[in-house]
């Protein structure tokens, strides 16, 4: 089946490429729209996006391979993404990424069998004072230890 | 101090624009357009403003470079791409007082003659994201930004764009690339932006931090901002304290404040009272410093004479605990990792350092690897098209440099003999 954007998704899309004064400038938001809205790029996603700006479906494969936020399969219900750079490392984020690998028994890049969660290291985040720092789904869990890591796969786990 | 660029910092809703103005905002605004565009670049001239991106290059004198004839249309992109490891000051600005960015943003592109202006945020910053976008339409509904910026003659959209994981978009070129919807590959300089940018016409490339300086230069003087801080560099500055400090954390101190006393003053001195071992100044990629050198002022020439550098002032402070040649490794697979393979000295070189300085890590390190390592840095160095060759190659010289004793006993003793844990100091 041939993929194809909501119509209001479609809105909002049509908005974005408005704001700009080349449509091919939107391509990251409009990959960004569909990653939310399909939850990964498909060969399907690339060709309807191609379409969409009317640019070579090759131009946007290369785009969505050089960029690391764009995924080419689906992942698990929650991408846990450990930062593993200077200033988390500093302060543990090994010890974080060991207990992760144990607790969800998995390795980086995988997912766990149940589809509930997949595991991830990253580049600095951005928000070193806050050290070790992990990012699950949109959002930053900061001053992680141990503990609150826990806590956190806990609940989850409950589906919260 | 007054502070400038934190102010707002601990007022609650300062990002709403009732608050911005009654706590004095976009009065600058008002200030600069009823002066000519030329005046305000001559201020920023004056003010010593030097971009606080991280190479430090005068606003004023980059904004000059732009064409005289105005024959295509001029662009401003912010760079909030913020990816230098390290740091995290940007993100503050953005989610605290995005006001502040926007007035300086209105403000910039009157002075450059820009109508149109794009904020490249990087793509995991979703609540600034968010921040941002209510406050452009906040701005946009008092007429701030749109057709006649404050009843005057001048227009201005500004666009949030995000980006989406690769650290090389934050280097101005690869940004504009990253914009016009490519992968993010540097262009070969000159032509610099600002004589062809974003689709080939100029184009000025400013750090957040840089761009939210503007409004106190227009409110009280390009001179009164250049006497904050020291020789040729102007103004506060925000530095960006991480690692093994008791109080990480944004502070925003007069240009040039001396190393030690940012760490041992205002960050509270090393964790645990351990001895300092060296310390990152200016973000990953600035050679590293030992004890005996933090009496440095942080400018950007202080460090510059030290063989250093300010770079985005991400200070990063590193503990008696940790292992050189392991932090060495952290930063050397970083940059393998963010190479975007153009050239080849810059695509092998990065993959062989980290894979070298792992092997030393691991107790599989031979004799001949440093100078192996020495020898790949030379073979990086000047021979790129943008500078993350080079940024790649100074921690790995400076670290061997300053700490070859750790990277021989790796490779006599076969392994770490730093008392490191693998959960860091904090043994979280
Ligand atoms: C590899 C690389 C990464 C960079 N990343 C950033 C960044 O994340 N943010 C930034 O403002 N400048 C970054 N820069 C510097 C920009 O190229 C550019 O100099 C800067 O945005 C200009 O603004 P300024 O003069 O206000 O500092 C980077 C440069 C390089 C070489
Ligand atoms: S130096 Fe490295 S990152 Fe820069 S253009 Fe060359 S390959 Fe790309
Ligand atoms: S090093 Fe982890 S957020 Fe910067």
């Amino acid at each position: 089946m041939k993929i194809s954007f909501r119509n209001d998704v479609l809105k909002e899309a049509q908005r974005i490429i408005s704001l700009y004064p080349r449509k091919e400038s939107s391509l990251l938001p409009l990959l960004h729209i569909a990653q939310r809205e399909f939850g990964y790029i498909s060969d399907e996603v690339e060709a309807y996006i191609a379409e969409l700006l009317q640019i070579p479906p090759i131009h946007v494969r290369e785009v969505v391979s050089f960029y690391t936020m764009f995924r080419k399969r689906p992942l698990g219900k929650y991408h846990i993404q450990v930062c593993r750079n200077i200033s988390c490392s500093l302060l543990g984020s090994d010890g974080l990424i060991d207990y992760l690998k144990k607790q969800l028994g998995i390795d980086e890049g995988e997912t766990t069998s149940d589809g509930l969660f997949t595991l991830s290291t990253v580049e600095c985040l951005g928000s070193c004072g806050t050290a070790p720092v992990i990012q699950i789904n949109d959002v930053y869990y900061e001053n992680m230890s141990r503990e609150k890591l826990e806590r956190l796969l806990e609940e989850l786990r409950r589906g919260g | 101090m007054e502070l400038l660029l934190t102010k707002r910092f601990s007022i609650p809703d300062a990002f709403r624009i009732e608050v911005y103005r009654e706590t004095g905002g976009y009065r600058s605004l008002q200030k600069a357009l009823q002066m000519r565009p030329e005046e305000v670049i001559e201020e920023v001239k004056k003010a010593n403003l030097r971009g606080r991106g991280g190479a430090g290059f005068p606003a004023g004198v980059k904004w000059s470079f732009l064409p005289k004839e105005k024959k295509m249309p001029v662009y401003l992109c912010v760079n909030a791409d913020e990816g230098e490891p390290g740091t995290f000051k940007d993100r503050y600005i953005m989610l605290k007082d995005p006001h502040l960015l926007i007035e300086g943003i209105v403000i910039s592109s009157y002075a450059i003659g820009a109508s149109k202006a794009f904020i490249y945020v990087r793509g995991e910053f979703l609540d600034c994201i968010d921040t941002l976008e209510r406050a452009v339409k906040e701005a946009h509904r008092e007429g701030i930004i749109g057709e006649k910026v404050m009843g005057s003659s001048f227009s201005l959209d500004i666009a949030i764009h995000r980006g989406a994981g690769a650290y090389i978009c934050g280097e101005e070129t690869a940004l504009i690339e990253s914009l016009e919807g490519k992968k993010g590959r540097p262009r070969l300089k000159p032509p610099f932006p600002a004589q062809k940018g974003l689709y080939q016409c100029p184009t000025i490339v400013n750090n957040v931090e840089t761009i939210a300086c503007v409004p106190y230069i227009v409110e009280r003087g390009g001179e009164w901002f250049a006497n904050l801080g020291t020789e040729k560099n102007g103004g506060t500055k925000l530095y960006a304290v991480s690692g093994h400090v008791k109080r990480p954390g944004v502070y925003e101190l007069p240009m040039g404040t001396a190393l030690r006393e940012i760490i041992y003053e205002h960050a509270g001195g090393i964790i645990d009272d351990l001895r300092l071992k060296a310390v990152i100044p200016g973000g990953s990629s600035s050679p590293v410093l030992t004890p005996d050198e933090i009496d440095v002022k942080m400018d950007f020439d202080s460090l510059a004479r030290i063989g250093s550098m300010l770079g985005s002032g991400a200070v990063i402070v590193i503990s008696e605990k940790a292992c050189m040649v392991k932090t060495l490794y952290v930063l050397a697979r970083f940059y393998a990792h963010e190479s975007c393979g153009q050239c080849t000295p810059c695509r092998n070189g990065t993959s062989w350092m980290e894979k070298i300085i792992k092997r030393v890590e691991d107790g599989k390190g031979r004799k001949e690897d440093i100078d192996l390592l020495l020898d790949i840095c030379d073979n990086i160095k000047g021979k790129t098209v943008c500078p993350l060759g080079d940024a790649a190659v100074m921690p790995v010289e400076s670290f061997i440099k300053k700490f070859r004793e750790e990277f021989e006993a790796h490779i006599a003793f076969k392994g770490c003999t730093v008392s490191y844990e693998r959960e860091g100091v904090l043994n979280v």
